[in-house]
């Protein structure tokens, strides 16, 4: 299934999406899913901000350690990827 | 211009209390990280780094003083107390008004800090102790040190991130060239394991939850330690006619600013500072014998670094070994580059190269040699030491043997 058709939380997708425009000096409508973080411009001083507005945001902790990005644990390779893990992590935490 | 050597040093770092303890855990190629023990460490995600342990500040300073001290200035205190006795200066009063100090730190009394917010902000009282300002300020250290000594001298304090000590000795060398004092003391010192400090720290996302493999292929980031060195800086003359044991000679310095990124390293910028370091020294790439790293262990800086030193050195670095012993005694921050500048003589003084632990994998991005694992004897003349700092902040000491 391509990324385009996946569904969403419109909510969570919406919140990322401003969280990475801010970042990226965009508007949040010009951020697609299938972005990547570096075509959109983000440094890695933007991306550790971006993780912490996601945590603050959604009250989530998001394993991440910049000297080894491939690692599992997150997948960030475009904004839908993102939004989708953090949807998993927003649905794992106690209610 | 006079020549510059260094006649005393002294130290208190997570690998040992005084010098030959840490020149012994060098060769040992001891790790001194292990599980941190500060307040709330539940609380943190990092929950490693390379404490002092052992030091009991009562044995070394009277009571009434101990509420101007921060751990930071107790440890610079304690390395200049070692590091004055080991140089045999007498310092009377005409010396005193040639002598100085300039030391480097990064946080100056951060844990003095993180304990009184706790006080006004968690704890909710409205007062706090009255010497709090004289305790945490950066030039805390420095102060003390002029004092308990009665140097009389030029006497600051610099603050430069993970290079402050190095542009501390560097400014001190030039100080004692320059003429403009005979003797000065000078290191660095940082002492940030608290709470407070750490969680900062995490924030980058740089810190690795393991251990500090610098030039490993699986390296994971940065560990973070406390410490410090101090070094007594002379005139040659002055040491000569005093008939002084020389420890080493300071053969040049060099810095440089990236102007580039405030946290990425920067390939340009590092190679300019040792550059003119070299340059300074009037020495040539293919002199360099040894160089002790910045080498934190985070991903990019050590890609980095390796390639800088790939442009200065060419085909040498295959024959010239590299190695950063925050493997062993974790990155000290502001003091970090005092205590390699230790590793350095003990390289030109008892030809033996400290090496970098934890080492596992070899990375092709980082086509050194960084003498994995186990100490190595090799005929040192000519040690250069790495200090490069977040806001692209450069400065490179480069050491010759005794003359």
């Amino acid at each position: 299934m391509g990324l385009d058709v996946m569904q969403y939380d419109p909510q969570i997708e919406k919140r990322v999406k401003e969280i990475i425009a801010e970042q990226t000096m965009l508007d949040p409508a010009e951020i697609r899913l299938e972005d990547d973080l570096v075509a959109l411009g983000l440094d890695s001083l933007g991306l550790v901000e971006c993780i912490f507005g996601i945590e603050e945001s959604f009250g989530i902790s998001i394993p991440f350690n910049a000297n080894t990005p491939g690692e599992p644990g997150f997948d960030m390779s475009c904004v839908g990827a993102i939004i989708a893990e953090v949807e998993k992590l927003v649905a794992r935490q106690p209610a | 211009m006079r020549r510059v050597v260094i006649t005393g040093a002294g130290t208190l770092n997570p690998l040992g209390a005084d010098t030959a303890q840490t020149c012994a855990a060098l060769r040992a190629g001891k790790c001194a990280i292990g599980p941190l023990s500060c307040r709330d460490v539940a609380r943190l995600t990092i929950q490693i780094g390379a404490e002092i342990r052992g030091f009991d500040p009562a044995a070394h300073f009277a009571r009434n003083s101990l509420s101007l001290l921060d751990r930071f200035s107790q440890i610079a205190l304690v390395s200049a107390r070692q590091a004055v006795a080991q140089s045999g200066l007498e310092i009377d009063a005409a010396l005193g008004l040639r002598a100085g100090v300039v030391m480097g730190t990064a946080g100056g009394g951060n844990l003095t800090v993180d304990d009184n917010y706790r006080t006004v902000y968690e704890e909710g009282k409205n007062r706090v102790h009255p010497l709090v300002v004289p305790r945490l300020m950066h030039n805390a250290a420095a102060s003390h040190i002029s004092m308990e000594f009665g140097l009389k001298g030029p006497s600051w304090t610099v603050s430069t991130a993970c290079a402050s000590a190095n542009h501390a000795m560097g400014q001190a060398f030039h100080m004692v060239r320059g003429g403009g004092a005979d003797v000065m003391l000078t290191g660095g010192s940082d002492a940030m394991l608290g709470f407070g400090g750490i969680k900062a720290w995490e924030g980058l996302r740089v810190m690795s939850r393991d251990t500090c493999r610098p030039f490993s292929r699986d390296r994971s980031g940065l560990v973070q330690g406390e410490g410090g060195a101090v070094f007594v800086f002379e005139a040659f003359e002055h040491a000569k006619a005093r008939g002084a044991e020389i420890l080493a000679e300071v053969a040049g310095f060099g810095m440089s600013a990236d102007a580039g990124d405030i946290v990425m390293p920067d390939q340009d910028g590092p190679l300019r500072a040792m550059r003119a370091a070299l340059a300074d020294a009037g020495l040539n790439q293919e002199d360099v014998d040894y160089v002790n790293a910045h080498g934190t262990g985070t991903a990019a800086n050590d890609r980095t670094e390796a390639a800088a030193l790939r442009v200065l050195l060419g085909d040498h670095l295959d024959r010239c070994p590299v190695s950063s012993t925050k493997s062993m005694h974790g990155h000290l921050i502001g003091g970090t580059s005092a205590v390699e500048l230790l590793a350095c003589v003990m390289a030109l003084r008892e030809h033996v190269i400290a090496p970098t632990v934890n080492f596992t994998e070899v990375d092709p991005d980082c086509a050194l040699d960084p003498v994995p694992n186990e100490a190595r004897e090799a005929r040192v003349q000519v040690a250069m030491s790495n200090a490069f700092a977040f806001g692209g902040l450069n400065a490179v000491l480069v050491l010759r043997s005794a003359p």
